[in-house]
């Protein structure tokens, strides 16, 4: 199984196109504590980007958009942690979160060169982009997988309210053009 | 009808109209719905806002009679004062979305 995901994965990144969902065509079922990983990276990475933005939009929208990310997502992990913290699951690194981490490194770098109204256009098209893949993956692979009901539970919160998330940036995304 | 009428009736029905003490009304925001979604009440009356949530809301009234910060898992009151049909949602999650039908 890892020889595959793990090649799954690198064409993904190289493609850089979304990792999870690549990743989920090819890999078996993954575990809880992967899951609470995968989740949780995903979260800390919306949270960089959204503190990334906070620093260098200028748009209002753009910046009230961050503050709401910062703020949701931030919840969200407290509330994964805790419930791993219940469930004394200890949340496990794996392929999926590494190459998130790799891919989210680098668009913060790339995003870092942009200023003004070109940052707030790429930072708002990759808050799209993401919370699209994010979402695929929760439905298509995260949740389906997920054996604890709470932990089941709370992806499933997650994605409600990344959906959310996806179209006010999809929102705020058509007020920029 | 003759206006001298109507004015009869008002005055018939004013004591009624003033109920022997205002209503409290619960309105749960919870897995990022409002329930129930639609409420009627009276001026006067007071809303218990009930945020069950691990995410911040706000309950804010389309037409800016109020805005009400719902932090998680906390709750808030307040009291209305103007009848009329609102329209309100939260702020952060514009999917959530309730009416209000205040009567006089």
């Amino acid at each position: 199984m890892f020889v595959r995901w793990s090649a799954a994965i690198a064409a993904a990144v190289l493609l850089s196109s979304p990792v999870l969902l690549q990743g989920a065509q090819a890999a078996d079922k993954l575990s809880d504590p992967q899951i609470a990983h995968i989740a949780y990276t995903a979260g800390v990475i919306d949270i960089n980007a959204a503190k990334q933005a906070q620093k260098k939009a200028k748009n209002k929208d753009v910046k009230a958009f961050a503050d709401d990310m910062l703020r949701d997502h931030e919840a969200v992990n407290k509330q994964a942690l805790a419930l791993v913290k219940k469930l004394n699951v200890t949340p496990e690194d794996n392929d999926t979160s590494k190459a998130l981490s790799k891919q989210a490194s680098d668009k913060l770098a790339e995003l870092d060169k942009l200023d003004g109204a070109a940052f707030d256009r790429a930072y708002v098209a990759n808050e799209v982009a993401y919370h699209k893949t994010v979402n695929g993956a929760l439905e298509t692979q995260l949740i389906p997988s997920a054996g604890n009901a709470e932990l089941k539970g709370l992806l499933q919160t997650g994605l409600k309210i990344f959906q959310g998330h996806q179209q006010h940036a999809e929102h705020v995304a058509a007020e920029l053009k | 009808m003759k206006p001298g009428r109507l004015a009869a009736i008002a005055l018939a029905l004013l004591p009624i109209s003033v109920p022997a003490h205002a209503a409290t009304i619960e309105i749960t925001m919870e897995n990022l719905v409002i329930s129930p979604a639609e409420v009627s009440a009276k001026v006067g009356d007071t809303i218990t806002w009930i945020n069950k949530d691990v995410f911040a809301h706000t309950a804010t009234a389309k037409n800016g009679d109020f805005d009400v910060k719902l932090p998680p898992n906390k709750s808030a009151t307040s009291v209305l004062k103007k009848a009329g049909t609102v329209d309100y949602y939260c702020r952060y999650h514009p999917n959530m979305k309730a009416t209000l039908k205040i009567e006089p």
